[in-house]
């Protein structure tokens, strides 16, 4: 199966991978995926807590070129992103950014989560409530 | 110089001999006559040209050229085997024995045998790859008629105990079939000394053309029939009618008697360069190497890297070298090897593998560039794996709640 050149370019030249120090408040991580499955997604975000902006968004992941590239785009978007605005990014637009295939459609979906579940883990930390998400449909 | 890509996925078929060409070419052009054409020159060229090809193709598993049927290659064979003993021996019973790691041709066979009413034995393997001998025996039942068992795996390269195998067999009276596709022109495989019944090989996997192979089927001690799955001109001694692939027969003819030839000498060389090629990347952290490496074909070596994932690795350098791998990502089962799996692995590391297969083209210096692209993409990802940060940090990921997914 053939990449798309936008993954391929994510796979060679990854963008924020790293590690953000999960104790503190002001960053979010979540943690996505299972070894079984063969992905594993880490996500975290650094928010202002004043302006409620993402300042930083760091990733690692374990999977296939398609996850990593998923990952990688999201770092890119949401750095600069207020948390508002990216509870709206869906796994639709990372699919059409990277022309992801049917059987890969689950990289996006999982990066899609990892978002959620970074900013819940945010919220939490700082006293909010977890957001509740309608379950993903596609895996 | 290094020519790239480098093809290191034998297993999965082999380039052809360029002598095997060779001797294919006239079969296409001026000797194109059906071989069962028996009134003109250009049908006794081609019969002629066929049974030499029998000869060869005999000669390297220690048959008689009447005990080669030749097919479209290895899976059709399993299913001419294993069905038509299945038909043919009815009335002695309906059991059979096979193991959870064969190939799916003959897997498929046996679970279409089971909707036809036939009882099907799956062994178990061991963590090593190789079946219990003392289970296979308390398998075997009255009803026993066929007992399956790979000469070696594909996806390992492990190696079973036929002659043990075919021993406890015999003792039962019950048959044995081998898919010999990976084994064949890469060890020596002899039916009479290894006690075999029926074994289905082809040509595609010993340097030889693709669509062509054999069922040996044995014909004294015992005489054996299996019912022919295709029914026509009653080609192949009834067994396997269609006009016969006289360049591709032929071919298969060649590459048998080259094998037969430079089996020994190719296999030095191969293991040398398999064993470096192990070694080194076993200096890797977390290296697993799967299934037995003291039963196990000259070429073939799978290993695992854990906590990188198999396909992810792949994209790592398989513009320059094609390789398999165990995961399962490019499939939308998310189900990595089954093989794998039976071994005992976890998924983890079943989706962390991957297989190589050398040939007798490959060169030192292929191999020196692939340890050196594996080394780089291993440690790269592993850089990028949220599972190594986690095992390098002391953490026992068994012990995490991974979210369903």
């Amino acid at each position: 199966m053939a990449y798309s050149e936008k993954v391929i370019d994510h796979y060679q030249n990854p963008k924020n991978v790293g590690t953000l120090d999960k104790a503190s408040k002001s960053v979010g991580t979540g943690l996505v995926g299972a070894p079984e499955c063969g992905d594993v997604m880490r996500l975290q975000i650094e928010v202002d807590n004043a302006t409620g902006m993402i300042t930083d968004a760091k990733f690692k992941t374990f999977g296939c070129g398609s996850a990593i590239a998923s990952s990688s785009l999201a770092t890119e978007w949401l750095k600069g992103k207020s948390v508002d605005e990216a509870l709206k990014i869906d796994n639709m637009d990372i699919v059409e950014e990277l022309n992801l295939p049917p059987v890969k459609i689950h990289c996006s979906v999982l990066a899609e989560d990892a978002i959620k579940a970074a900013i819940n883990d945010y919220r939490v930390k700082n006293g909010m409530d977890a957001i509740k998400f309608e379950e993903s449909v596609v895996h | 110089m290094l020519k790239l890509p480098i093809y290191l996925d034998n297993n999965a078929t082999t380039p052809m001999d360029p002598r095997v060409l060779e001797a294919m070419t006239p079969y296409f052009l001026q000797h194109f006559g059906n071989a069962a054409s028996r009134n003109h020159p250009f049908g006794w060229e081609a019969e002629e040209a066929v049974d030499y090809a029998r000869e060869q193709v005999a000669k390297l598993i220690g048959a008689d050229p009447k005990e080669i049927i030749f097919t479209s290659g290895a899976t059709e064979g399993d299913n001419l085997g294993i069905k038509g003993v299945y038909e043919m021996y009815a009335s002695k019973g309906n059991h059979i024995i096979t193991a959870t790691t064969e190939h799916k041709a003959v897997l498929d066979t046996c679970k279409h045998i089971e909707k036809l009413g036939g009882e099907v034995t799956y062994l178990q393997v061991k963590a090593d790859g190789l079946i219990d001998l003392k289970e296979l025996e308390a398998a075997i039942r009255p009803t026993t008629i066929l007992i399956a068992i790979m000469y070696a795996n594909n996806e390992i390269g492990t190696v079973m105990p036929i002659k043990e195998i075919s021993t406890i067999a015999r003792k039962h009276g019950v048959l044995v079939f081998s898919d010999g596709t990976q084994a064949v022109g890469k060890i020596p495989v002899d039916v009479n000394k290894d006690g075999i019944d029926l074994m289905a090989f082809t040509a595609h996997k010993m340097y030889g053309p693709k669509g062509v192979g054999a069922l040996y089927v044995r014909r004294k001690n015992p005489r054996v029939k299996v019912t022919a799955q295709m029914d026509g001109g009653g080609h192949e001694r009834g067994m396997r009618s269609g006009t016969l692939n006289v360049p591709g027969i032929v071919g298969f003819g060649k590459a048998c008697e080259i094998c037969m030839l430079d089996m020994e000498a190719d296999s030095k060389r191969i293991i040398k360069m398999r064993d470096h090629l192990e070694t080194e990347l076993m200096k890797l952290e977390e290296a697993y190497i799967n299934g037995s490496t003291e039963h196990r074909l000259p070429h073939v070596t799978n290993i695992s890297f854990k906590h990188v994932e198999g396909e992810g690795l792949l994209m790592g350098f398989n513009k320059n070298i094609a390789l398999s791998s165990g995961s399962a990502c490019t499939s939308a089962s998310l189900e990595p090897s089954y093989v794998l799996k039976a071994l005992g692995l976890g998924d983890d590391l079943a989706h962390s593998s991957l297989r190589f297969g050398l040939s007798r083209f490959t060169t030192d210096e292929e191999i020196e560039y692939t340890i050196k692209a594996i080394s780089e993409t291993v440690l790269k990802l592993r850089e990028m794996s949220p599972l190594w940060e986690m095992y390098k940090e002391g953490i026992d990921l068994s012990t995490i709640e991974w979210a369903a997914h």
